[in-house]
């Protein structure tokens, strides 16, 4: 194994571009366990961990959030993300432990993307875009279109992630997720919900019940068309249980080892309406 | 850096020459096995036990997932250089008197997140203790001699102020 530790992007992306085998690493929380295990014996290695342009929170355009792909999650958790983007925050502190979230980054989140990755969920609902580069090229890809499947992404060998931008949206937004214990676990159903105060809507996107995260988009429309969603509305219990279940409805779990389909279908219905409760409080 | 090659890290702030070594090798495994510092302990090797946290740039990393070729320009604190004294610290101390360490297992890793949390807040609520050692299994104490010790940490921490 040969292993490439640079503090410049463009050194790591030219290196990725030569080594046809190699593997990119930021805090190792997934690779390592592989590495670890002998589940993957990787022959080149990238390390982005010395590369400070990727651990960067900057708002260069008024009011969207741009959050470098190694910026730790133990930072994500305090401010200005906590403040800006409260699920993101949210999401960050409920990830493995403190020594997990000293290590893990968005960039794992995406290179990785399991559909329990915890911060999916919430670029899923606020539609956040992807900064990937190349030695010679950059593109931007909407969360929707970044993520096809169980561990899939349309990232390319030879691309870095570089960053996510989110929108800083007006309105009340939370991130919870189910699992068996407060700490250290990977979560059975997980559920972000934004409430935009502006666009007088509320989106919903869930983790854990499908191959990829799956936004309500019915859900959504349905709430949308027949109660008032602006500041100050009030949603009843009846109403929130009806988005729960009809949320629940548009995810598509399997049973495994962590749960069942039937269990979290359920778990998604209540965290929904709980959410949407919490909102409108 | 490629297979076998000759690298430095800086732990205990000593830099240590790593030889004859895989280069794939996780900082755990190199902390033990190529620079006798065996005070880490090794469990789980996928970050879920907390037995091998170290500080990396003064945070509490789990080693096991920290290759350790990427962390020639990182500084690393192991339990053996968490004091240059060669007395125990007021955390181990209180281990000791609370009856926190039994079987001993889980203790190094304890003591460095304990450590951690103390020197960032000296006055942690108990949401913030039971939080900040979430990453640390323990499987004796049930954790109650554990926050005994840092209760008692803290304690005598105020009273010498």
């Amino acid at each position: 194994m040969t292993v490439i530790v640079t503090k410049e992007l463009t050194t790591a992306l030219a290196a990725l571009r030569e080594h046809e085998d190699a593997r990119v690493i930021q805090g190792g929380t997934d690779l390592m366990v592989e590495i670890n295990f002998n589940h993957v014996k990787p022959t080149t290695m990238i390390s982005l961990r010395d590369i400070a342009s990727l651990r960067t929170i900057r708002e260069d355009q008024p009011g969207v959030l741009s959050i470098g792909s190694g910026v730790p999650y133990s930072v994500i958790e305090g401010e200005p993300v906590l403040s800006a983007i409260p699920a993101l925050a949210q999401a960050a502190r409920t990830v493995g432990s403190p020594q997990i979230r000293a290590a893990g980054s968005l960039g794992g989140n995406l290179g990785t993307c399991s559909p329990a990755g915890d911060t999916l969920p919430v670029m899923f609902a606020l539609d956040a875009m992807i900064h990937l580069s190349t030695v010679d090229s950059t593109r931007v890809v909407s969360i929707h279109d970044f993520m096809t499947g169980v561990k899939r992404s349309v990232r390319q060998h030879d691309e870095i992630i570089t960053s996510v931008d989110f929108p800083i949206v007006k309105g009340w937004q939370g991130y919870s997720k189910v699992g068996v214990r407060n700490a250290m676990v990977i979560s059975v159903a997980s559920t972000c919900l934004v409430a935009d105060h502006d666009n007088s809507n509320v989106r919903i996107a869930l983790g854990s019940v499908g191959p990829t995260i799956i936004r309500c988009r019915e859900a959504e429309a349905w709430l949308k068309a027949n109660h008032d969603l602006s500041v100050g509305a009030s949603i009843s219990l009846q109403v929130a249980d009806e988005f729960g279940k009809r949320a629940a409805a548009e995810s598509s779990p399997i049973d495994d080892h962590r749960s069942t389909a039937q269990y979290r279908r359920h778990a998604i219905s209540v965290l929904a309406s709980r959410l949407l409760r919490k909102a409108y409080q | 850096m490629s297979a076998n090659e000759f690298y430095s890290l800086r732990v205990n702030g000593k830099n240590m020459p790593v030889r004859d070594s895989w280069v794939g090798e996780s900082l755990l495994y190199v902390l033990r096995e190529r620079l006798g510092l065996p005070g880490t302990k090794g469990a789980c090797e996928q970050g879920e036990c907390g037995s091998c946290t170290v500080l990396m740039n003064g945070d509490a990393v789990c080693a096991c997932l920290v290759m350790a070729a990427t962390a020639v320009n990182s500084e690393i604190i192991t339990v053996e250089g968490i004091t240059s004294d060669s007395a125990l610290t007021d955390v181990q101390q209180s281990f000791v008197e609370e009856g926190a360490v039994q079987c001993g297992f889980c203790t190094p890793g304890l003591i460095v997140a304990v450590h951690h949390l103390l020197d960032k807040n000296p006055t942690p609520s108990e949401l913030e203790v039971k939080e900040a050692i979430s990453g640390n299994i323990c499987r004796c104490t049930g954790y109650g001699r554990v926050f005994a010790a840092v209760e008692a940490t803290i304690r005598s921490r105020n009273e010498v102020k």
